[in-house]
């Protein structure tokens, strides 16, 4: 066996990176860091709040100068505005039932007593993201039964397949953090049942996971407009879509500019709340 | 629920049953175990076959049938052998390749300053903002655009203002690159959303022992940071690449239709806006849709797998 | 997983020529907004010596650490290194290997790149990094698996890899981030005595940061005990346990019982027993004081009339502890397992300590 020449090993400080500068104190670095990161989240923030702000101008603005908030009132009583919000409105329960109903005690028991069918379920919940909806929305109505493919229902049936990715994804990283198994097992041994081992002790624990779960599936149902469109149901992005040109189109842009914000809002007062609630609960 | 009640009791545990038939002679109790232990997934599964993959086998069928039914080549035949359907199929594609690189460099970079904040609220509201974001597509999208920087839009009359007037220099936003544009609204967010939790994978000790090994910053993102990266932002890429491939709400409704991206292409055959007769010929566009997706999907669950082994 | 006696040496030989920097910890002093981490800490380490620093969680001795390595800056004092101040050289310049916690490899490279990674950072040719960084492997025993990655590896061959990584540059100071807390209790044991080996072959400064006591005294040259930021003692293993300077050492190192006693004049009555208060009488407050006692120190016979009370026992293997309650204490007492049979519990017995084990302080309020 060869010796190591310790010599060689030592090193020349000719030969490291840059010659030593004492005079370069850490922080002076760190603060290179920050203006970076600075620049880069301010330009992200107004490629995001620019043409938004813009839209809300748009809508907003009266045609003599200034603003105005009478358009927000006149969105109910736009012609067809209500009905497109009562069915996109029924389309979201029944889809946020559905999805539960069968991604929750499914993603669970994978969890559990199946962790190599995760994958299998990881490469089935990313085909909804990626499925051309046009090609899908087609398929669907070309393979539907007749009576199915007269019924509404039929769309709150197909935004469960596109739920599932986000549904998935929440409860997958919700089960991650927590201790399934023991939590699962403790349960049991307490002498509760399934049900209401997944009611009473592994849903509470999963709270934050379902509900950004429950406010990504209304997103969806409230911005899908694909297939809604091919199936011929005036939801309520459909009643956007063929508005303007029969009505104003400042009010159609208005919708859609609350309906973002009112998700945006919506899903980072549960974060927040969540959390500072889950942060007083351990400190107590 | 009941069904999971039922069978989870009896089922033994999974060090048992996932021995599939090498303990002892009986290989079929081993099939019975199996199954009964899968038993549970099976409404999921039945669900996805019937409403996705019903759906999906019809597309293909349909895809090499002639319009009196009998099987054909001739569909995908028209589609390759040029015209507008292939255009429109290139058009897609680099429309999908812009729209996964772009925002996907940028979104690393916006992914890796929101991570190295120490400000929590602020990290929690861009994730939920991105969730939110990520998936904001079609028409509400393409309204907020065109009120914002369509030809009279605010925000082109802001720009207009300080002298800047993009329509006169070239920027179309109904033609590719203002589509493009677009889809970067929820592209990027995508991007942040999925690149995230390997921005929190990479453990601080790598930068600490890289740093106290003699390297400088730029040396550890060379030989640590990017290499440990890349496969997760190529496996995102992926995903961001199917995801604007298959976007068609968002483009119909920016262009009314009239750039000529596959998407739409099969919108207006189906819905009867050209030429009837055709729907078979959509279905083929459809077909070959779903081949480029697969090819995506199987190369980001790869290059995820890569991903999950080193980023724990 | 025997170590490579023949590079050993070889290495050992060379480096001792070399030998290793002294470290010297100036009145250091490190706060992180109200919590005081470091509270002016001085420490010197003699050139090759393997010094421990041992405390609680929260008692500065991994900021310590992270200060002499250069991840983190005092807001007031100096580190010396060979007799240079250094406090103001970037982490990446002050030639210090340091073995962290527990996922340090670099994932996209195998073994032996990470161990070479240091030397390529210094612009080594690669043939000659490959051939240096195989060896070393070799000499913590991975030779078999030179071209496996971090993650097809154990956790205690990861924290092999991650020393030779460390040795590799041929650091001034080795510097361990409590190594073996993340491995289980077997491997966590051999690892111990491979490293010390090493350490000592090498003839290479080094401070080694833990919480486990028994891992402190068994390795290190001197321990040096923390809390809240301040040095408490730093003494050989021996010295530490049977000399305490401090309550809280005394406390902290080994298993002792506490009792109250009172002080009269120059003495104390511990069990009976007289015992005189060791050092400067002036120093130690009249009233209450606080004995301890080692468990193996105190003696037990079974007494009908004693006026100790059995009431606990446990078998430890060569030992069986019993717990003792007399006169209002509990003591812990420590006998030979096979002359534990009739003290059953309930029995009643006599306790009894030769009055120069015994170590009279001054109590420490418990939080």
């Amino acid at each position: 066996m060869a010796s190591l020449e310790l010599g060689t090993l030592v090193a020349d400080p000719s030969t490291i990176d840059q010659p030593f500068r004492a005079d370069v104190p850490v922080t002076r670095r760190r603060r290179q860091i920050r203006w970076g990161r600075g620049v880069i989240l301010v330009l992200a923030a107004a490629y995001f709040i620019v043409p938004f702000y813009a839209a809300m101008a748009f809508s907003l603005q009266k045609p003599t100068g200034g603003f105005s908030l009478t358009p927000l009132s006149q969105i109910a009583s736009a012609p067809g505005f209500i009905s497109a919000l009562w069915l996109s409105t029924q389309m979201a329960v029944i889809t946020m039932a559905g999805v539960m109903l069968l991604m929750v005690p499914t993603v669970i028991y994978v969890h559990l007593r199946m962790p190599r069918f995760r994958r299998v379920m990881e490469v089935i919940t990313i085909l909804p993201i990626i499925i051309p909806p046009i090609a899908y929305a087609t398929g669907v109505l070309e393979s539907a039964p007749a009576w199915l493919r007269s019924s509404q229902y039929l769309l709150a049936i197909v935004y469960v397949i596109l739920a599932m990715p986000y549904v998935y994804r929440s409860l997958d990283s919700g089960l991650g953090a927590l201790d399934l198994k023991t939590l699962v097992e403790a349960s049991r041994s307490l002498g509760s049942g399934w049900i209401s081992t997944i009611w009473r002790v592994l849903v509470p624990n999963l709270r934050s996971a379902l509900m950004s779960a429950s406010v990504l599936t209304i997103a969806l149902v409230f911005g899908e407009f694909t297939i809604a469109n091919v199936d011929n149901w005036t939801t309520l992005p459909v009643w956007i879509y063929n508005a303007p040109t029969t009505d104003n189109p400042r009010i159609t842009t208005l919708v859609a500019m609350v309906a973002l914000l009112a998700t945006c809002v919506v899903l980072t007062l549960i974060v927040t709340l969540d959390r500072s609630q889950s942060r007083n609960s351990r400190r107590s | 629920m009941t069904v999971l009640s039922d069978s989870a009791s009896r089922t033994p545990p999974l060090g048992v049953s996932s021995l599939n038939g090498k303990s002892g002679s009986g290989g079929g109790g081993a099939l019975v175990r199996r199954l009964r232990t899968s038993a549970p997934v099976l409404p999921f599964l039945s669900y996805v076959i019937l409403v996705l993959g019903v759906p999906t086998v019809a597309i293909i069928n349909y895809a090499f049938r002639s319009n009196s039914g009998h099987f054909t080549w001739q569909n995908i035949h028209t589609i390759l052998s040029g015209g507008q359907f292939r255009t429109g199929f290139e058009t897609s594609l680099k429309l999908a390749l812009v729209t996964a690189i772009i925002p996907g460099i940028l979104g690393t970079f916006i992914a890796y300053a929101i991570s190295t904040s120490s400000h929590a609220p602020f990290k929690r509201i861009s994730a939920a903002t991105s969730g939110v974001l990520a998936q904001f597509g079609g028409v509400n999208l393409a309204f907020m655009f065109i009120a914002s920087f369509g030809f009279v839009g605010v925000a082109t009359k802001w720009l207009n203002a300080i002298g800047v007037d993009p329509w006169s220099h070239g920027f179309d936003l109904y033609k590719f690159w203002g589509v493009a544009f677009v889809y970067m609204y929820f592209q990027i967010p995508l991007m942040v959303l999925i690149i995230t939790p390997a921005f929190a994978g990479l453990h601080p000790a790598w930068r600490e022992a890289a740093e106290n090994l003699g390297a400088s910053r730029w040396r550890y993102w060379r030989h640590v940071g990017i290499p440990v990266l890349t496969p997760a932002i190529l496996g995102s890429m992926f995903l961001l690449f199917g995801s604007g491939f298959s976007a068609y709400a968002t483009a119909e409704a920016l262009t009314t239709g009239t750039i000529s991206i596959t998407p739409i292409q099969i919108g207006s055959i189906l819905q009867g806006n050209v030429i009837a007769g055709e729907n078979n010929i959509a279905y083929a566009l459809a077909f070959a849709m779903i081949v480029i997706l697969l090819i995506t999907v199987v190369g980001y669950v790869l290059l995820r797998r890569r991903t999950s082994r080193w980023l724990r | 997983m025997a170590l490579a006696t023949d590079s050993l040496t070889t290495i050992g030989s060379d480096s001792q020529s070399l030998g290793g920097a002294p470290v010297v910890f100036d009145n250091l002093t490190r706060r992180f907004g109200a919590t005081t981490a470091l509270d002016r800490l001085s420490l010197d380490i003699a050139p090759g010596e393997l010094v421990a620093l041992l405390g609680p969680s929260g008692c500065g001795k991994t900021t310590a650490l992270r200060v002499l390595a250069g991840f983190d800056r005092p807001d007031n004092g100096r580190v010396l290194v060979d007799g240079k101040d250094v406090s103001h050289v970037p982490a990446q310049r002050r030639d210090m290997g340091m073995v962290f916690q527990s996922y340090s490899l670099f994932p996209n490279m195998n073994a032996r790149d990470n161990v070479a990674f240091g030397l390529q950072i210094r612009h080594q040719r690669a043939s000659q990094r490959r051939a240096k960084a195989s060896e070393l492997l070799d000499l913590v025993g991975l030779a078999d698996h030179v071209t496996k990655y971090p993650h097809q590896l154990s956790g205690g061959q990861q924290q092999r890899v991650a020393l030779a990584r460390a040795l590799a540059i041929e650091p001034r100071v080795l510097l361990l981030d409590e190594p073996l807390s993340a491995l289980d209790a077997k491997v966590r044991a051999e690892l111990r005595d491979q490293i010390r080996a090493l350490q000592q072959r090498l003839a290479i400064t080094t401070v080694f940061v833990t919480h486990d006591q028994e891992e402190a005294m068994s390795m290190a040259d001197r321990v040096c005990v923390m809390l809240q930021g301040r040095v408490e003692q730093v003494a050989t293993p021996s010295v530490l346990y049977s000399q305490p300077a401090t309550p809280f050492v005394g406390q902290f190192v080994g298993v002792s019982s506490r009792v109250a006693v009172t002080r009269h004049g120059d003495h104390v009555e511990v069990l009976g027993r007289e015992v005189p208060i060791r050092g400067d009488l002036n120093a130690v407050p009249a009233g209450e004081l606080e004995a301890l006692l080692r468990p193996e120190d105190l003696n037990v016979v079974v007494n009908p009339s004693g006026l100790g009370v059995v009431t606990h026992r446990s078998f430890l293997g060569a030992t069986t502890r019993i717990g003792v309650g007399i006169a209002g204490a509990n003591l812990r007492v420590d006998v030979r397992s096979t002359h534990a049979d009739d003290l059953e519990l309930g029995t009643r017995v006599d306790v009894s300590v030769n009055a120069r084990d015994v170590l009279v302080t001054t109590p420490r309020p418990t939080n």
